[in-house]
């Protein structure tokens, strides 16, 4: 097997600045994974709860490493004919009735009709041709909604980077993808996978980062109400909530509040707009009311303070 | 540099972590690759690799702490933090050595109802006693008879329609691929249509089991029939719970039934105590829920509904989990006592919530309980085939 170049060579710092040049301030464990990932050209495992950034690094790659994004999204029952390949059969029969009208050979019917040209390729597929613009960025998303039978298909693929079409024989990657699988872990990955990959757990950031987040990908927000907004989320998330919020809500929960002309963040805005937050019933009825302003002005005392 | 990172990776496999030798000698490829500069590019590289479950993290972090306490200078990491560390890395383990006092006294509302007369083992404590477990050996007639059994059980889990296909026969809907591909070793002569249908899957099972007094007669042959089953399903979770919440699925994963209920037997705190219901299914739905129930799972709990909290917060929880699941199935092995249950809050609430209520009269045996599931797995299928699911199930 021939040694894969490494899609990248820069150090931990200067992955950290490459994703923050792409809007995503990743920690120190994030960057470490990547960087070993694009150096020892392996897949990456990001596991975290929903919504704290973990497709958005595959795009920032990508788009920092001007390279193309091929995305696999993972339901139950996904197979090989969505995932790699399948032929066109439409296409196929009726070159079949073509054969037939111009009485063809019937010989090189079969070889005709399953080249190339009735193949659509699927994500993997795509991912193992060859790109100009260098190995493209397989974002692998949300394993967990796939069955295992797609799992184990799935290792068998990382493991050689190629995959075998009957018809046509076998298609190898000349250089692996940057592979990334994401999880929001609603079930167990099995440990053989995440083996061959690295991992990182993607948490949710403090608040300084998320502060940070905030200001770059909210821009339009007064500065007090995101560094208010910022705070409550935080507070929110030590409560016992059946899912705490993650960054992408504190973002949508920032742009509604500033949609509606708020400045500031006061109990009414946060009535109005907990749904941007909180999404299940029993949170939002246990956070609203008395709950909200309890955090509030724990927010503000804390905010007086420094 | 080696050779320490392999010592590292061993400690780390003691302490409980899967980590292949081929991992062992990633690590030092991936150090070799960020460099030994920083002492948080080495803890997180050594991460990336050797960590792959996020539960892991507290154990790595501590390991990583104890064994680069003092730099390796010469690679001879001392003998001394090593040891150290095999206390530090189960800190649970060791403190829950802590053996409890005795059972507490039964509360007023136990001594009040018919319940407690009835039945001297229908006793729940007012505090949290904390009590390890040793199951006495298993014969071998027993574990063959648990898994003979498991083999013909049938459970009351209705398989479910995945969104694969397999080749079929009698399949409505065309085979395209197949179809081509078979008309293609014909010349195209013509067109020899392959018909497929959509696979069923068993689903996911969660099991929550009940562990307190009140249910210690049935927690060994349960942890039993658990056992065998696991053996026969992909994707089963198995929780324990009395006071708190214990995750025993890898536990039970050991071939060797004896090895199994033994590590269970440690590694739960609260044998034979009370019971919160409520608490423990709060627990369960928020660090687990959404975990485990994916892929339309179907939950079994096995608890008598008794509750030291007088059923506080059960309703609001099993609202929850019922939302969270395809079919929540309670086993109570308390028929006897069916006509007075309601009366406890607890009971109460757990039923309002129930898919199927499986009240198990005299649960003694393996046998009693195979026979109990039988008998749900019939009426499900009954209730599918729209009231005469009698012939279904007995061709």
């Amino acid at each position: 097997m021939v040694e894969p170049v490494p899609a990248w060579g820069g150090t931990v710092d200067e992955m950290i600045a490459l994703l923050a040049e792409g809007d995503y301030l990743a920690d120190r464990a994030l960057a470490t994974a990547v960087t070993l990932a694009l150096k020892l050209a392996r897949p990456l495992f990001l596991e975290g709860e929903a919504g704290v950034g973990k497709t958005e690094v595959a795009k920032v790659l990508a788009r920092r490493l001007g390279r193309q994004l091929i995305r696999l999204q993972c339901y139950d029952g996904l197979d090989v004919a969505a995932a790699v390949y399948e032929w066109n059969y439409p296409r196929q029969m009726l070159e079949i009735r073509l054969a037939e009208a111009t009485a063809a050979s019937r010989e090189t019917l079969e070889t005709e009709l399953f080249a190339e040209r009735f193949l659509i390729r699927r994500p993997l597929l795509r991912a193992l041709s060859p790109d100009p613009a260098g190995p493209p960025v397989l974002l692998i998303d949300e394993l967990d909604r796939a069955d295992e039978p797609f799992e184990a298909f799935l290792l068998e693929i990382l493991a050689d980077y190629q995959v075998t079409i009957p018809e046509l024989g076998t298609i190898r990657a000349p250089q692996p993808p940057i592979t990334i699988i994401t999880s929001n872990r609603t079930r167990e990955i099995h440990d053989a996978l995440k083996r061959r990959c690295f991992y990182a757990w993607v948490d949710y950031p403090d608040a300084a980062r998320e502060l940070a987040i905030v200001r770059r990908k909210a821009g339009g927000a007064e500065h007090r109400l995101a560094e208010e907004a910022v705070a409550f989320v935080q507070a929110l998330r030590g409560q016992r909530l059946f899912k705490a919020p993650g960054v992408a809500e504190t973002l949508d929960w920032v742009n509604a509040l500033t949609a509606l002309g708020c400045t500031t963040l006061d109990a009414e805005a946060i009535g109005d707009t907990l749904g941007a937050v909180l999404k299940y019933q029993e949170d939002i009825a246990r956070i609203l009311g008395a709950e909200s302003e309890r955090l509030l002005a724990d927010v503000r005392a804390e905010r007086s303070l420094r | 540099m080696t050779e320490t990172v392999l010592r590292f990776a061993g400690a780390l496999r003691r302490a409980g972590l899967s980590i292949g030798t081929g991992q062992s000698l990633d690590a030092v490829r991936a150090l070799a690759v960020i460099g030994l500069c920083r002492r948080d590019d080495v803890f997180w590289t050594l991460h990336a690799v050797l960590v792959h479950r996020h539960e892991d993290f507290a154990v790595f972090e501590q390991a990583f702490r104890l064994f680069w306490r003092e730099p390796a200078v010469g690679g001879t990491a001392p003998a001394a933090p090593f040891a150290g560390f095999r206390a530090a890395g189960r800190p649970r383990a060791a403190a829950s050595r802590r053996v409890g006092e005795a059972l507490a006294a039964p509360t007023a509302e136990a001594r009040r109802g018919d319940l407690a007369e009835a039945d001297a083992r229908l006793s729940w404590s007012d505090r949290e006693v904390l009590k390890h477990r040793d199951f006495e050996a298993l014969s071998a007639a027993e574990l063959a008879e648990a898994a003979a059994l498991v083999s013909r059980l049938e459970l009351p889990f209705i398989a479910w329609p995945t969104r694969r296909y397999r080749a079929d026969k009698g399949g409505r809907s065309p085979d395209p691929a197949a179809s081509l591909r078979a008309s293609g070793r014909r010349q195209f002569d013509w067109l020899d249509l392959r018909f497929r249908r959509r696979a069923e899957r068993p689903p996911p099972l969660v099991v929550l089991c009940d562990i307190s007094g009140s249910m210690d007669r049935y927690a060994r042959m349960f942890l039993l029939f658990l056992h065998a089953l696991m053996r026969s399903r992909r994707r089963m979770e198995v929780f324990l719970f009395g006071t708190r919440l214990t995750h025993v699925t890898r536990l039970l994963q050991d071939r060797d039934g004896d090895a199994s209920l033994a590590a269970i037997g440690a590694a739960v705190a609260d044998w034979s105590g009370g019971t919160r219901i409520g608490a423990c299914l709060a627990d369960f739905n928020r660090a687990w829920g959404r975990r485990v129930l994916g892929g339309g799972a179907q939950v079994l709990l096995m608890t008598d509904g008794l509750d030291r909290d007088g059923g506080d917060g059960i309703a609001i929880e099993m609202a929850r989990l019922k939302r969270s699941c395809r079919r929540l199935i309670w086993l109570n092995p308390l028929l006897r006592y069916a006509e007075f249950a309601p009366r406890a809050a607890g009971i109460k609430a757990l039923i309002d919530h129930v898919d199927d209520f499986l009240p198990a009269h005299n649960l003694s045996s393996l046998e009693a309980l195979a026979a109990s599931l039988h008998a749900a797995a019939r009426r499900t299928v009954a209730r599918r085939m729209g009231g005469d699911g009698r012939r279904a199930v007995d061709s």
